[in-house]
Order: structure tokens, then sequence, then C-alpha cells
């Protein structure tokens, strides 16, 4: 154990990398998401396939493709570089990875939100005159929001998993799987202990984060 | 793809009259463009042309940054290996094989294992229940890859704990990445099963009871049986998630389709051609397996049966939010029940 704790410093900046991309990706995922729901459930037939072409298509590609893509394609051979240290661009690259993947199940989420919304309610906005726009700001999303609360957690909870992809190769951001497998390289630090306390780590992360989305999507359910 | 064929009213919105189409046209014409905006960046970024139009904008009406460059991605040099048959069946299958056989072998134990800890999980005994439901929680709340780490790392910790020599016994990338998906795809599967079989009907067991069965053939003959046909689905789609997840196997060095893709990229230079062909695949397997288990769920509607619905986010499967999700499948676009 002493290993373990000696290392600490190494584990807490796993971490930090950790939460730093799971919460600028969810922030960026979800905003995605918004969009490509709001596209395809619009009446523009065009905007309609877009969305529903980007979502089939990354939703069922494999996250370390996706990341791959990302690290080889975008910044070796695109030459995409969003800043000028190794750490945080290859961070960046990460974000947009990981949003452009989950931004996918979001939409997934909300449009099944959007689906649970009684068929009169929107027909009595749109005969009370309400615009699409305004039919969604106004009656839809609310409604539509309050009951995705739940799914949304779980994609929030998978999108920190998910983080550990990060360090594939040509990416190799330091979260905390990363020095994890760092560590058991090394070969010094015991497996076992080293080993339940990164998950000790990842399950205060999500452990709450279940609970408070199970609690609010219970709190804030809209009675019908 | 199905938002393609829908001709029915949706239900957000209007057939749209003659304003209302003119606005959604102008609509169109705006996507249009900006898809084929980020799609020309694109193409001219992986064509090595992006740079001759970032120095004269007015290159872009001209044709040369818009032909395929020798060094661009787009050349059909690059594009060329992938129609020599050796490369598909000397790179790709083997691949596409390690692949599907990580695949199969994990769905296989991770059936076995969702059923015995999903089993475990309605025992009458409340430290089996306990057992089971710690371990489904933990294997279901770690990331998928620390697992895949550990057990490459097992020989070590064996070292360390019990003095096993070195050398005793291996582990492959391949047993790592099929022990990684048998634990983290059991427990999924796990509460999969737990919910199909609560969904059988209380008279079921009751009836068996009174019959003079055991606790076990109750579970045997009557309502794992009758469960199975509502967890079909489920399984299909836990199906789709461990195979995107047996490209994790890419990280620790296992050979399947991913790494043989990122060989051939590596090979012949051709990065770009590789990823979007190596994502079509998994593309086409993928849908294939989705419209499968969306068929499986529909027949089981047709026939009156609930579906065990337990994954809607790509790990994680329902904090709470399943009631909710279940209730979508019964939109007005679906036919009605019995």
């Amino acid at each position: 154990m002493e290993a373990f704790l000696a290392n600490f410093n190494v584990v807490i900046d796993g971490f930090s990398w950790t939460i730093r991309l799971t919460a600028i990706s969810a922030v960026f995922s979800f905003a995605l998401g918004i969009v490509l729901t709001a596209m395809r459930v619009s009446p523009v037939p065009l905007l309609r396939l877009m969305a529903s072409v980007y979502v089939e298509a990354v939703r069922n590609t494999p996250l370390t493709l996706v990341l791959l893509f990302c690290g080889l394609g975008l910044n070796s051979a695109l030459g995409l570089s969003f800043a000028e240290s190794v750490e945080w661009n290859v961070y960046w690259l990460a974000v947009l990875g990981l949003s452009a993947y989950t931004a996918c199940f979001v939409s997934e989420a909300l449009r099944s939100g959007v689906n649970t919304i009684p068929f009169g309610q929107i027909e009595a906005a749109r005969s009370l005159g309400l615009t699409f726009m305004q039919n969604m700001r106004l009656i839809v999303l609310p409604q539509a929001l309050r009951s995705v609360i739940g799914p949304l957690g779980s994609v929030l909870i998978a999108l920190t998993k998910n983080t550990t992809v990060a360090s594939v190769a040509g990416l190799g951001v330091q979260e905390a799987s990363r020095e994890m497998k760092l560590m058991f390289d090394q070969g010094v630090v015991p497996v076992l202990p080293t080993f339940i306390g990164f998950a000790i780590g990842f399950l205060v992360l999500c452990l709450p984060m279940g609970w408070i989305f199970g609690t609010l999507s219970k709190r804030m359910a809209v009675a019908r | 793809m199905s938002v393609l064929k829908t001709k029915e009213p949706s239900r957000l919105f209007d057939a749209p009259g003659p304003k209302a189409a003119a606005r959604q046209r102008v609509y169109s014409v705006f996507a249009a463009l900006a898809a084929a905006v980020l799609l020309a960046w694109v193409y001219l970024g992986f064509n090595r042309t992006w740079e001759v139009v970032r120095a004269d904008p007015g290159a872009l009406l001209g044709g040369d940054v818009w032909r395929p460059a020798e060094d661009g991605q787009w050349t059909a040099d690059k594009w060329e290996p992938f129609l020599d048959p050796t490369l598909w069946t000397g790179m790709v299958l083997p691949g596409m094989v390690q692949t599907l056989t990580a695949a199969g072998i994990s769905i296989v134990l991770a059936i076995v294992f969702g059923l015995v800890f999903g089993i475990g999980r309605l025992s009458d005994h409340a430290w089996i229940r306990w057992v089971c439901g710690t371990v489904v929680e933990f294997f279901r709340g770690i990331p998928l890859l620390m697992l895949i780490f550990f057990t490459l790392a097992a020989p070590l910790a064996a070292n360390q704990l019990f003095g096993v020599p070195f050398g005793t016994f291996l582990v492959t990338p391949l047993t790592a990445v099929v022990v990684g998906l048998t634990l983290y795809n059991g427990s999924v599967l796990a509460e999969v099963f737990r919910a199909g079989i609560n969904s059988v009907p209380k008279g079921q067991s009751e009836a068996a009871y009174s019959l003079g069965m055991g606790k076990t053939q109750v579970m045997g003959l009557i309502l794992v049986p009758q469960a199975i046909s509502s967890m079909m689905p489920a399984i299909v789609a836990q199906l789709v998630v461990l195979l995107k997840d047996s490209a994790l196997g890419y990280i620790v060095a296992f050979p399947e389709m991913l790494r043989s893709f990122s060989l051939i990229g590596t090979r012949f230079q051709n990065v770009i051609p590789a990823a979007i062909i190596c994502a079509l695949i998994y593309i086409v397997i993928n849908v294939s397996l989705s419209r499968l288990a969306i068929w499986l769920e529909r027949r089981n509607a047709r026939r009156g049966k609930v579906s065990a619905k337990a994954t809607v986010a790509p790990g994680v499967p329902g904090v709470a939010p399943t009631d909710v999700v279940a209730d979508t499948t019964a939109t007005p676009e679906d036919p009605p029940k019995g």
C-alpha cells in the first residue's frame, strides 16, 4: 500500500485529466446533442437526413477508431492543432473525439424523451399558433429534458469511463488508466492494491453521478 | 435511416404549406452549403492542398487544388492497395477473425456470467444476493480498459501475492480482452436477465410451485426459458457494444481488425482511406446487428411480450431510466399491439 500512496501525486494527476476530459466533453457533447436532436425532429428533410446519417455512422464506430482518427487523422494528417503544448493539444483532440462520439448518445436519449410527450400537447401548441421553434423551446424541450435526466446520467457515466480510451497510442492523454498501466509496466507497485485504488477512484466519480441523476430524475419526473 | 422513408406527418409539425415549404428550401440550401464547406475543408486538408488555398483563396476557383494530389490521401495510389485481394486475405481477414473470435467467445461467456449473477441477485439467501450485487456493480462501474490492463498484469499480481514464479501462466492479449469483455458485458447482461426474469408474470412461478416444483426447477424450467425471448433484443444490442469494445484490444496490441487497418495505414501511408474502410466495415456489421435487435423487439411486441431493455447508453444501463425509455417504444408510429 505504501508504494501506491507514494505514487499518490501521479494518481491525483491522472484523475485530474480524467475529470477535465469528462467535464468539458460533457458540455460539448450536450450542446452538439441538442443540435443533432433538433435537426432529427425538424421539418426540413435535409437536416433530418444529415443528423441521422451522422448519428448512425459515429455511434456504430468504435470509440478507439474515433479517437485514433482524431490523433492520426486530424492531427498528423490534417494538421489540426489546438494548443502549443503537446499535453493540451492531445487533450483538446481527445475532447473533440469524445464529444463527437458522446453527442450521438445524448441525441438518442433526447429523441426518446421527445417521443414521450403526448401527441395532444404538441397539437394543442400548434393550434395556438406556436411555430416549430417556439413549440420546441416552450413545450417539447423542457419536458423532454426532464424525462431524460436518467438516461443522460447513464451517458455521462459512460463518458467518464470512456475517457480511458483517450490513452490510445497516437493520442496518449495522461489520464488515470494510462497512469495505472505505466505503474504496472514499471513492475514495482503492488498490482492488486493499485488496481483497486484506481477502481475506487472511478467508482467515487461514477456512483455519485448515478445517484444524483437517479434522484433528480425521480424528483423532476413529469407526472402524467 | 428509417427517417428517410417516413412519409406520415411527424408529430411535431404539420405538412408544410407554400410559405413553410419555401422557408424549408432556404434552410436546406444553407444546411447543404454548411455541409459542403465542411466536407471541402476536410477534403482539401487530406489532399494537402489546404495550405495552398490558405495562401491564395483564389485557387479554389481553379481545378488544381481539387485534383487528388500526389502526396494527399485521395490519390488513387492510396486506395489501390485495397483492390489487391492478398491484402484482404493476408491482413484484413485475420484481423477480422480475431475480432470475431474475441467477440464470439466473450458473448457466450458473458451470457453465462450474466445468467449466474442475474439469478444470483434473485436468490433467497441475502448473502448470495449481496455478493452477486457487489460483483455486478463493481464490474459495471469501472472502465473496461482498466479490467483489460489488470488482466494483463495478472502474472505480476500472482507473483506478488502468492509468489507464483513468472512464466507459470501467460496472459495473451486475447485472454485479457476476452476476460475484460466478459466481466463487463456479463455484468450488464446480469441486470438484463434480472429484469427479464422479473418480467415473467408472477402466476407462472406460483403455478409451478403449486405443482410441487422446487426453486431450481421453477427457475430452470419455467422462468428462464420464458425470459430468454424477452431478453434476446437486449443480448443482440449488447453484442454491438461488445463488438465495438473489442477494438480496445488495439491498445493492448491484440491483433484485431483495427490493428490490421492501422498496419495497412502505416505500410501504405494511407491512414485516411484505411480509417474510412475500417469504419465502414464496423458500421455495416453493427447496423445489421441493431436492425436484428429491433426486429426481434418488434416480434416480441407482436407476440404481446415485453422486451427487457437495459442499455440506453454505450456503457452503463439504467440508472433508473429504463422505465422512461421503455415507454417510448409505444409511439404512435408503432402498430397497435395484440
